[in-house]
């Protein structure tokens, strides 16, 4: 599980196979309460995509309707790339494709962790450039706090107290092989 | 897809295809098939290059390249101006570089340069810290519209690799022909060059491509079939007998195009003489994808804008 861990970093698994699925189940629950299941689910680039399939599935296995799902990429919207900074390799661009207009539906945005808030910054300005949703909600697997924008999650799978300099590595087996939660910690990082 | 591409464009500019490598010309195409989506949005724009100021310097006539980059700038929140030699202090006198001179004083990003000396574009960047794209030179290089004509190929094909691509047309005077020889050399594409003797060019061994001084043989099993414009105001002479003896000999007409792959597609980069290098009937037939190259040649324009806006590439951008 760990075997990527170098002697710089020690990784401690937080969530399992069996914890991340019981933690979508959660977040599954917690949608269709709110939402019932006409929902429209659109998953950030990278880990975004693959969480958004799976609440996708599973709230068609509960509220046994078909679910919209969609992709978005961030990178044209990014605050941190601009002619005021240094010189630096340009984000490779994702696919983009939403399933169908979003005016007057509700829309979740999917990721894996929210930490900053600049992601969904991104994603927000990105999404009114395709109509005007009903409603925006955002979902997220682990939220690890240190936020630097005023945002906010609606459905959050695991809250997890972390120090700004840790890394939350979430992983699915869809993109890296294997499912899961880990905490990365330099080793002298006190822990 | 046989080539990987690159992670980042190692240059501060797009001069031309020969200083471009596969993997980076891989990377452009990819990074155009996600910007050919902005398109079909609602609001066609996205807010990426908001501060950066793009000079659009058009020292020969052109529309459609020009239009195309003013959409492309436009549509990624770039500041234009617009500089075009009937409309401005060239036409007084000034140089080239006394120009760009005073242009750099507005401290552009980019200058998109069309200009009818070949290497105007590469002395350009030489002594310019702008990012300059090249618009097209003189007889040398438009590399923009090659990289279009490659996207346009890769949307019904997949791969260059391979691909049998006949060029037929005013050879020695295209800045096209050459672009896209050197794309479709490196790339891994056969290039066939059709031109009367006269319109042949010199080097076209160097560019790695074989000639034909008929249409029909080059046809032969062709997937693409990309005809030129006869360019009159780069003639220093009438190089062939007619304008009537050239659609006789070397023009596109149904007939011949019946000799290539029953997939080929016909692409022509505009203006088109209808009557002239090409039949009407397939300018507007099935196999044309002559508007594709239009449409394309925005997003590709845009990779381009995009890709340069990060500056060298030595240090990439953290989270």
């Amino acid at each position: 599980m760990t075997a990527d861990s170098s002697s710089q970093t020690r990784l401690l698994q937080v969530l399992d196979e069996a914890g991340m699925d019981r933690t979508i189940a959660r977040m599954v629950a917690e949608i269709v309460e709110r939402d019932g299941g006409d929902v429209m689910l659109v998953g950030i680039h990278t880990r975004g995509v693959p969480l958004a399939a799976r609440l996708a599935r599973a709230i068609e296995g509960t509220a046994g309707r078909k679910v919209a799902l969609g992709r978005l990429d961030i990178a044209l919207y990014r605050d941190d790339v601009g002619p005021w900074r240094p010189a630096h390799q340009q984000p490779v661009l994702k696919e983009t494709v939403l399933p169908g207009p979003i005016d007057d539906r509700i829309v979740y945005l999917v990721d894996d962790v929210l930490f900053t808030g600049r992601t969904i910054r991104a994603a927000l300005d990105s999404l009114v450039d395709y109509g005007r949703p009903r409603a925006v909600r955002l979902a997220v697997l682990v939220d690890r706090g240190h936020r630097e924008l005023p945002i906010a999650a609606d459905v959050v799978g695991r809250v997890l107290d972390t120090t700004a300099t840790e890394d939350v590595q979430v992983r699915f087996a869809e993109v890296d092989g294997e499912d899961g939660v880990w905490i990365g910690r330099e080793a002298g990082d006190g822990g | 897809m046989a080539v990987e591409k690159a992670e980042a464009l190692t240059g501060k500019d797009v001069v031309g295809i020969d200083r471009l490598s596969a993997g980076e010309i891989q990377l452009i195409l990819e990074t155009a098939d996600e910007l050919l989506e902005v398109a079909r949005r609602p609001i066609k724009k996205v807010p990426t290059l908001r501060g950066y100021t793009v000079v659009n310097l058009f020292m020969e006539p052109s529309t459609r390249t020009r239009f195309s980059f003013e959409v492309a700038e436009k549509r990624l929140s770039a500041d234009t101006l617009n500089f075009s030699s009937s409309s401005s202090s060239v036409t007084k006198g000034e140089t080239l570089f006394d120009t760009a001179r005073n242009l750099m004083a507005m401290a552009p990003d980019f200058i998109v340069i069309r200009h009818a000396n070949s290497g105007a574009p590469h002395r350009l960047a030489e002594v310019i810290p702008a990012s300059i794209i090249n618009a097209g030179d003189g007889i040398n290089e438009h590399p923009t519209q090659a990289l279009l004509d490659a996207f346009t190929m890769r949307q019904r094909f997949d791969s260059l690799e391979g691909l049998k691509v006949v060029i037929a047309g005013d050879i020695r005077h295209s800045r096209v022909a050459r672009s896209n020889a050197f794309l479709l050399d490196k790339m891994g594409a056969e290039v066939r060059f059709v031109a009367p003797a006269s319109l042949l060019p010199r080097e076209a061994e160097d560019l790695g491509v074989s000639t034909f001084v008929r249409l029909e043989p080059a046809l032969e099993g062709a997937d693409v079939v990309m005809m030129l414009r006869i360019q009159l105001e780069r003639q220093s002479k009438m190089n062939f007998p007619s304008m009537r003896e050239y659609f006789d000999f070397f023009a596109l007409t149904p007939e011949r195009l019946a000799l290539a792959a029953e997939h080929a597609v016909v692409m022509h980069p505009g203006p088109m003489n209808r009557g002239v290098e090409i039949d009407s009937v397939v300018a507007d037939g099935a196999q044309s994808v002559i508007l594709e190259q239009v449409t394309n040649g925005v997003a590709i324009r845009m990779a381009i804008l995009y890709l340069l806006a990060g500056g060298r590439s030595e240090s990439p951008s953290d989270s």
